[in-house]
């Protein structure tokens, strides 16, 4: 089985109001020189066929209409 | 009148929306396990937090065998009533347009808020006045209403925009002050406010129960 790792961002231009709550948390720690913070999700999974994973993002793993995904293939 | 009430595991609102129908008829709750809708007139799906809301807020809860046959009846032209979650749930299954995201603000809101009735002419909102105020409480941490643009557009254009907050009163950074959309069809309608909750005037309001009734007097106006 292929590992695959699926990134799901919120879609340019969409209010992020968590990643806007995180670049504002940084500063106040000290972590100066932070900007443009967007939190997504990360799926992990295991698959026969990672050509089928694309699929899978457009039915359930992400929302397309708001969020845009990135299949990466992990070979460890 | 025969309501069906969809109960998820997770839901929990259904009992209220139950109590809400059986103002304005007979009303059944139907479990999401099952493909039967019982011969109900209209359907209610209801707030709360389906299958956990894991994922995304409603995107487990649209492959449940219920949910197929929902789709079917909606197709059909029957009359099906979202509300918070079940408004999550019918945007992801894509009999409605649109999704919801979290609140601008990332809290919980929980408040009474005023609603204005941009449509009328809907079974949803017929026994309302264009125009009138709804006073209708929220309660809700992902309700901020989003559409592309141009998508945007063509649903204020169609009349597909049936409830907006009042100005001012925009809870959760929804475009447009969209509370409520419908589909092209205006069978099928979602909302994140609860009428359920404002349905008698011990509790505040009673301006949700012309959702209900509208449905109900819709139904007779076919019969």
């Amino acid at each position: 089985m292929t590992r695959a790792r699926v990134l799901i961002r919120p879609k340019e231009g969409i209010l992020d109001p968590q990643g806007q709550a995180v670049e504002r948390a940084l500063p106040a720690l000290g972590f100066d020189g932070v900007a443009n913070v967007h939190v997504g999700r990360l799926v992990e999974l295991d698959v026969d066929d990672v050509a089928r994973v694309p699929e899978m993002c457009e039915r359930l793993l992400a929302n397309p209409l708001i969020e845009d995904y990135e299949v990466i293939e992990v070979h460890e | 009148m025969r309501f069906g009430v969809v109960r998820f595991p997770g839901s929990c609102d259904e009992v209220d929306a139950v109590l809400a129908c059986e103002r304005h008829g007979e009303a059944e709750i139907l479990w999401h396990g099952e493909r039967d809708l019982k011969g109900v007139d209209a359907i209610v799906v209801p707030g709360g937090f389906s299958y956990g809301d894991y994922l995304r807020v409603g995107a487990i809860a649209r492959f449940s065998p219920v949910m197929e046959a929902v789709a079917e009846f909606a197709r059909a032209g029957g009359p099906v009533l979202g509300i918070c979650n079940g408004f999550q749930v019918l945007c992801e299954a894509g009999l409605l347009p649109g999704a919801l995201l979290p609140n601008t603000g990332l809290r919980f809101l929980c408040r009474q808020v005023d609603l204005v009735v941009a449509n009328a002419d809907t079974p949803f909102t017929s026994e309302c006045e264009p125009g009138q105020t709804l006073s209708i409480p929220v309660k809700h941490t992902t309700g901020r209403y989003h559409a592309p643009a141009d998508q945007l557009a063509a649903l204020a254009e169609g009349g597909q925009v049936v409830l907006r907050y009042a100005p001012g009163q925009n809870p959760n950074g929804s475009l447009d002050d969209i509370a409520a959309v419908c589909n092209e069809g205006r069978n099928v309608m979602g909302l994140m406010p609860h009428p359920e909750h404002a349905v008698d005037p011990l509790t505040g309001s009673a301006d949700g129960g012309l959702l209900f009734a509208s449905l109900a007097a819709s139904r007779l106006a076919a019969a």
